[in-house]
């Protein structure tokens, strides 16, 4: 192990800072395109079964086919697998966000609207905090789904951890195999606890389980 | 003074939801200032759309709503709601927000200082008799009647002068319920807020209301005040929905306050020194006072006790006065008062007319004599030999009007 470590070691480091913000992208673009669009297709619940049904396909396509597409479009490296692993993250947001909107009790709704509160102000204070436990799951959901998915990136050169378990297979050395897999492991792990803290203190005192 | 401009005042107003369901239809309405309104009827009779008309909850399809004289339809919806205070059935405290976030929903929306919020919120939590550490809990931590309680002043914080609660005591029991119902009218006449107030509970509107509209199938079947109704229902709905029972009973049921008081309570100006307030004490015999202005407007009351603590410091009666008295209007249903007095075990309570004037003073020892009537007279269709037979009430008494009113009110000028 240490001598894995001593000739991969710092490969090793740049390959994990790679997926991490590859990933992180990807999420970070997910969040701020799919949490918004969930809120607004709560007031549109026609639309709402088309765009999740849309998202729902592209969850489908399957990821090296999806990597593959974007060649294309966006070329190779770092560009199109961020779109790609973006598509992908995209689904568990939009729902869970939609699901825990509606599940707002009407009820508090009613109330928050005849106090005198505007749209704007009933979904920030009283709709996305009651919302949250439920939405912050789906971005938990997403980012385990995009750090494990961002390993095959690595086929459109995107580089990431991938890069060492390809090169592994390739060169039949089982040691880079699982030097590649452990890490992603542990990256989605730790992420997925970072985002658990989060998920805590976002979550109203009353709220929390 | 000419005639008052209604709070509320529905014209015509018609309300057609999607698909052509007429939920409500001519609707004509004045609420005015202090009233107590039930709107009630039976499930599908347009009282709660009548009620969410009113904050612009609902739009009507037809007519005009004026709030304070002017078209609400002209007024920002999100404007209208803030002056407007809130109840609804299911409470609707948000369990994300402590208590004293809760309370200050409007106040915060309407931008109020931080110190001044906190104040507004003890000042509530301490008018409905729950302790200030409260203010940190969290709704699911508290009661269902005392959630309510909350959701009652949190409809008041912002000092709405108008309040609309829909069924607001329906899913409480019985017990809770009743205290509610005490607060929620103690605080309507202490503050002179104006409610109108949805339920499908007579008893419940008997109870509270000073105006009541009976509704059905969208249209408003008898507009009357509480012993009207009991007294002249309009038709055979009405009957039905008060009640064989109650029709009986409430013929000796509707004696008022102001035909049992005494109408010379001791009462004595805040300019008055404390020397005269004794001696007045003493000429009456009484170990309590009521204070009251030059125009007679009830400003609270002086006690033996905190004279005699008192008298060196002090030396006008307005410097011992206690202004936090309990008192009902002339009109008020000797029953539901006599209960309240009862209750809450007061010696004596003042009576004022719908000016805050003194008018009189009810005492326990008014109340056995009515009593007596009441019971005695009511008892013939049991007892056929009881030999009390005078009527429970007099019955050919007319109200007095404003005017002998303050004939009246002469009466403790002459100390």
């Amino acid at each position: 192990m240490f001598a894995f470590l001593n000739t991969h070691g710092s490969e090793l480091i740049t390959k994990t800072w790679e997926q991490l913000y590859i990933s992180a992208i990807a999420l970070g673009l997910g969040v701020i395109a799919a949490v918004p669009l969930g809120i607004l297709l709560t007031r549109f619940p026609k639309t709402a079964k088309v765009v999740i049904g849309i998202a729902s396909m592209l969850q489908t396509v399957p990821s090296l086919a999806l990597l593959a597409l974007m060649i294309p479009l966006f070329g190779i490296g770092k560009v199109p697998a961020i779109v790609a692993l973006f598509i992908y993250s995209l689904l568990p947001i939009l729902r869970n966000t939609y699901i825990g909107m509606e599940d707002v009790d009407p009820v508090l709704i009613d109330a928050a609207k005849g106090m005198g509160m505007t749209a704007m102000q009933s979904i920030r204070q009283v709709e996305v905090p009651l919302a949250m436990p439920v939405i912050m799951a789906g971005i938990r959901l997403s980012a385990i789904y995009v750090i494990a998915w961002a390993t095959l990136a690595s086929y459109i050169g995107a580089g990431g951890l991938g890069d060492l378990i390809f090169n592994g297979l390739n060169l039949f050395q089982p040691d880079l195999i699982i030097g590649g897999t452990i890490p992603v492991t542990i990256l989605a792990l730790v992420i997925d606890w970072l985002l658990g803290r989060l998920e805590y203190h976002l979550t109203p005192v009353s709220e929390r389980a | 003074m000419p005639e008052e401009q209604p709070m509320v005042q529905f014209k015509d107003v018609e309300k057609v939801y999607q698909g052509g369901n007429v939920a409500v239809e001519h609707i004509n309405l004045e609420i005015h200032k202090g009233e107590f309104v039930c709107l009630i009827g039976t499930s599908g009779s347009g009282k709660t759309t009548t009620m969410r008309m009113i904050n612009r909850m609902l739009e009507p399809s037809d007519g005009q709503i004026l709030f304070n004289g002017k078209d609400i339809h002209k007024i920002d919806a999100v404007k209208l709601r803030r002056q407007i205070g809130y109840v609804i059935q299911n409470i609707g405290l948000m369990p994300h927000m402590t208590i004293y976030e809760n309370i200050t929903i409007v106040p915060k929306l309407l931008k109020w200082p931080e110190e001044k919020r906190r104040k507004k919120a003890k000042e509530m939590v301490d008018l409905v008799e729950l302790p200030e550490d409260y203010l940190d809990r969290y709704p699911s931590e508290l009661s269902g009647g005392q959630q309510q309680r909350i959701g009652v002043i949190r409809a008041l914080a912002a000092n709405q002068d108008l309040i609309l609660m829909d069924e607001p005591y329906g899913a409480l029991d019985p017990i809770t319920r009743e205290a509610l119902q005490e607060l929620i009218k103690n605080l309507q006449e202490k503050l002179g807020k104006t409610v109108v107030f949805v339920t499908h509970d007579m008893d419940e509107a008997l109870k509270l209301a000073t105006q009541i509209v009976v509704m059905d199938h969208g249209h408003i079947i008898q507009n009357a005040t509480p012993t009207e109704l009991l007294t002249h229902p309009a038709n055979k709905f009405v009957e039905n929905l008060v009640g064989q029972d109650r029709l009986v009973q409430a013929r000796a049921d509707v004696t008022t306050v102001e035909q049992i008081m005494l109408k010379n309570p001791a009462a004595i100006t805040p300019g008055k020194s404390l020397a005269e307030a004794i001696s007045l004490m003493r000429k009456r015999r009484v170990d309590t006072l009521l204070v009251t202005d030059d125009e007679n407007h009830l400003k609270g009351f002086i006690d033996l006790e905190s004279l005699e603590t008192r008298y060196q410091s002090a030396t006008s009666v307005g410097d011992i006065t206690k202004s936090s008295i309990f008192y009902v209007n002339k009109n008020a249903l000797l029953r539901d008062t006599a209960d309240r007095i009862l209750k809450r075990g007061f010696k004596y309570v003042p009576v004022v007319d719908n000016d805050q004037k003194l008018v009189g003073i009810v005492t326990r020892a008014s109340l056995v004599d009515a009593v007596y009537d009441t019971i005695w007279g009511e008892n013939e269709d049991y007892q056929a030999s009881d030999s009390a037979k005078e009527s429970a009430t007099p019955t050919d008494q007319e109200p007095a009007t404003d005017s002998a009113a303050a004939d009246d009110r002469e009466a403790p000028k002459e100390v």
